[in-house]
């Protein structure tokens, strides 16, 4: 009689409410006025940029492939800077990504060798591009250099992570035979990796691919610099043809990337 | 003691074992074939002037060397705003792009949206945002607002949705269907079926989204200054027509400087939502 069951005793849900975020979302929602306002934005001016949107798309139909030439010409040199590019970065990311894997070099070594890394990721590709240009000139040489840099930075971070993880006992194993340093790495380190390895490189290949599509904006070759004219000279029929090719050129490039990644699983 | 004869016909038949089925092997071989193809035609046709090439260490040398030392009188006179409306483009375009692409997230999700036309139209949106790069988005934006950073904001938006939005959907699709079918069967509205069941499963997932966006915008947007869409790449851009290498190098370090501190920032912040 006297029992007082916790079973009997009407319960409510209470939603508990955290503060924290709560408190976070107001402050995002603050920021955002804050900017909008900063930003000078108001209705009037979306509105009328939404029309001159519409009037921008309508100049942009039916996209132009008149001249096809100077489109096919400068994709081939994008494509060609992209495959150069990955070739380079990834012979070079080779030994960098060793040098930085902390389980396989002297602490001193890996941090050289992840300072290089850093700097090599730090800057956009078509940061590095404008040095590049600046420092040998116009042209193909100064976006491949861009990208190759930007490679490096990528593949031989992803690459020294992946050494990291590796089992030591099959290297302790080639080791114990007596094997020289070279033969550790090529029996005992590299079987290991280079699977993801090959992941990585296909990944790059399309971010190259899509850089080396922009780089051509400060004068590092390829069709960047032709979409650029084609802006400066308001040929926006011409624009939405090469962003078309673009396009395709992308889609087709991550179809053989999955037909690549199948192949090797 | 008879023990059971095996027939050695079928278990001794000569059987060699390869890793790979022929025509795995072939496959293989072409692939091999054609991209060493692709390379060895690649370094031929490409137009390389070979007398840049030899010339290249010593005028990056020479660019060094104008670089320092870098001038840090530029920081306060112009780098500092510019950097500051920089950092604004990139979490204003992030803000927009959070605000698109949650619909859209939840539009590609196959179980929260089952409606194969939708899924296809909402995918369809997705690659075409990450198809163009966002130094494409500014020119287009450019042209249609003008000039100056709002443009910078809505390219760094356009671009981002495709990225958000693809994560957050697959997030999505992979959430727990347990709790979903709890609230179904108590006879939830779509509503409260989003905010209570499927938002708490993925809302550290979403916000580390965010915030990966988020630094990878941050080093977009320092770009688009050069097509017009304001921040910092204007204060670059300035500096490298009038060919001051010590400013160039100033901002330079200024953009390492507010990437090193956000890396840190994202990480701290990651690790307090996960």
């Amino acid at each position: 009689m006297t029992t007082n069951s916790p079973i009997a005793t009407p319960r409510k849900y209470v939603r508990k409410r955290n503060w924290l975020a709560t408190f976070s979302y107001l402050v995002l929602a603050a920021y955002l006025i804050y900017v909008l306002s900063l930003f000078d934005v108001n209705l009037e001016r979306l509105i009328i940029g939404i029309g001159r949107g519409g009037d921008f798309i309508g100049r942009m139909m039916p996209p132009n492939f008149e001249r096809y030439a100077l489109l096919i010409e400068g994709m081939l040199e994008s494509i060609q800077i992209a495959i150069i590019a990955t070739t380079a970065g990834v012979l070079l990311s080779l030994p960098v990504g060793f040098l930085a894997a902390r389980n396989l070099m002297p602490t001193w070594v890996t941090w050289i060798a992840r300072a290089l890394i850093v700097g090599c990721r730090s800057f956009h590709p078509v940061i590095v591009a404008i040095l590049f240009v600046k420092a040998v000139g116009f042209g193909a040489l100064a976006g491949t250099l861009a990208l190759i840099v930007a490679s490096i930075g990528f593949i031989a971070k992803l690459f020294a992570e992946a050494i990291e993880e590796i089992s030591l006992k099959q290297i302790e194993a080639v080791r114990a035979t007596g094997a020289p340093f070279f033969s550790v790495i090529a029996f005992g380190v590299l079987p290991q990796v280079m699977g993801r390895f090959i992941g990585f490189i296909s990944y790059q290949l399309d971010s190259n691919l899509r850089n080396s599509t922009m780089v051509g904006l400060v004068g590092a070759g390829g069709i960047g610099g032709t979409l650029f004219a084609a802006f400066q000279r308001f040929d926006y029929d011409f624009v939405s043809a090469i962003l078309i090719a673009i396009i395709a050129v992308i889609m087709f490039a991550e179809g053989i990337n999955n037909v690549m990644r199948k192949l090797y699983r | 003691m008879s023990q059971p004869t095996l027939d050695k016909g079928t278990f001794m038949e000569k059987r060699t074992w390869s890793r790979f089925s022929k025509f795995e092997r072939t496959a293989r071989f072409l692939f091999y074939f054609v991209t060493v193809a692709a390379i060895v035609v690649s370094l031929q046709t490409i137009e390389i002037i070979p007398e840049f090439l030899i010339d290249a260490p010593e005028q990056i040398g020479d660019m060094l060397n104008r670089m320092w030392p870098p001038d840090v009188s530029y920081y306060p006179s112009t780098i500092h705003e510019a950097m500051l409306e920089t950092i604004h483009i990139a979490t204003l375009g992030t803000l927009l792009a959070i605000i698109m692409a949650i619909p859209i997230g939840v539009m590609v999700a196959e179980n929260v949206t089952q409606n194969k036309a939708l899924n296809w139209f909402a995918r369809l949106l997705l690659v075409s945002s990450r198809s163009i790069n966002s130094l494409v988005w500014a020119l287009l934006f450019v042209a249609i607002l003008g000039p100056g950073p709002l443009a910078g904001a809505f390219a760094i938006a356009f671009r981002s949705i495709g990225f958000i939005g693809k994560l957050f959907g697959e997030a999505l699709e992979e959430s727990a269907p347990g709790p979903i079918e709890a609230l179904r069967t108590t006879g939830a509205p779509w509503f409260s079926i989003m905010t209570m069941g499927y938002w708490p499963q993925v809302v550290p997932t979403f916000w580390s989204i965010v915030l990966f966006r988020w630094d990878i915008n941050l080093r977009e947007s320092a770009v688009l200054g050069l097509v017009g869409a304001g921040g910092i790449g204007v204060a670059l851009n300035t500096a490298l027509e009038l060919f001051y290498w010590d400013r160039v190098s100033m901002v330079l370090l200024s953009m390492l400087v507010v990437v090193a501190v956000v890396e840190v920032l994202v990480t701290q912040i990651r690790k307090r939502i996960i």
